[in-house]
């Protein structure tokens, strides 16, 4: 997943936590980068009329960016899926965030033939768990 | 979240070598399962050519993973069982509707195993992490499976070319 369809995610994400525009603040601590980074890559990303931002509310995602948003989260959903369920990683969300900068979209989409995962996918992804909220963990250790 | 392509520790790398294993078993399963899903009809024109470059396809896959677990095995870790990807591809599958469905999918599984090696040599040549294995053993046995994916892209390709 490429850094633009990272910070669509998050965008997504933070949405969702705030119940509105995604803070700056909130965009830095969930991809773990600098404020100014953020401010940047949001800037690039409204000019690509993928996100709109406000001047001290925060970025908001347009009808385009919110569609990426939703297949990157999608795809993120696979990787925690395979990994909690099929490598029975405990350590999954972590391992997911450790992962998702490598795996491509269509390497997702072929893990995606082996794994049980449900229709409505990602609408049940807990942003604030970090995961879906219908994921069944095995519990077996790594 | 991570940010940028790159495998910056063991367990990183033994994790995508892990994924690496379940796409060949994948791979190798589907193929399997393709030759036996068409129907009677169908297999009476499912060619030589094709059936041949199914059962090479398994083939090419079991042979990347053997050459991948071994690099696991260095990393100290374990792999997902072909038995065991085998049974959920298989209850997950749903067979492509004819032989040209068999060529496309075969050309996803190429296409994908193609990229994903990409990704991987990209983000280990990103990183200067010190792995427990051999950084020039891991990238020439990735560079030769990419090479690999590459002609078994190329390869389907033609088929379908020639085919159409």
């Amino acid at each position: 997943m490429n850094t633009a369809d990272q910070y669509l995610k998050a965008i997504y994400l933070a949405q969702r936590i705030e119940d509105g525009p995604a803070s700056t603040g909130t965009l830095a601590d969930l991809l773990d980068v600098s404020p100014a980074s953020v401010n940047e890559m949001v800037g690039k990303l409204q000019d690509r009329e993928l996100v709109e931002h406000e001047k001290y509310k925060g970025a908001s995602l347009t009808d385009e960016g919110l569609e990426r948003a939703h297949d990157a989260l999608q795809t993120y959903c696979i990787i925690e899926r395979f990994l909690a369920n099929v490598l029975e990683v405990e350590e999954f969300r972590e391992e997911a965030r450790a992962l998702e900068s490598v795996i491509d979209d269509t390497v997702a989409e072929r893990l995606d033939t082996i794994i049980d995962r449900p229709e409505q996918c990602p609408d049940c992804f807990d942003p604030e768990a970090d995961h879906c909220e219908l994921l069944e963990i095995s519990g077996r250790a790594d | 979240m991570s940010l940028g392509q790159r495998v910056s520790s063991d367990n990183q790398l033994t994790r995508l070598l892990q994924i690496g294993v379940v796409l060949e078993e994948v791979v190798e399963s589907r193929a399997a399962l393709h030759i036996d899903s068409l129907p009677p009809e169908e297999r009476a024109e499912f060619d030589a050519e094709v059936e041949e470059l199914l059962v090479e396809a398994a083939a090419e896959s079991a042979d990347h993973r053997e050459r991948l677990e071994a690099l696991i095995d260095d990393l100290e870790a374990e792999t997902v069982e072909y038995e065991e990807i085998n049974a959920l591809v298989d209850a997950q599958y749903g067979p492509p509707e004819d032989t040209d469905g068999v060529l496309y999918d075969q050309l996803a599984n190429e296409e994908t195993a193609y990229k994903f090696y990409d990704d991987l040599i990209t983000a280990i040549e990103a990183s200067d992490t010190e792995f427990a294995v051999d950084r020039d053993r891991l990238l020439e046995t990735l560079s030769e499976i990419r090479e690999e994916e590459k002609e078994g892209v190329q390869e389907v390709t033609e088929i379908m070319e020639h085919r159409a």
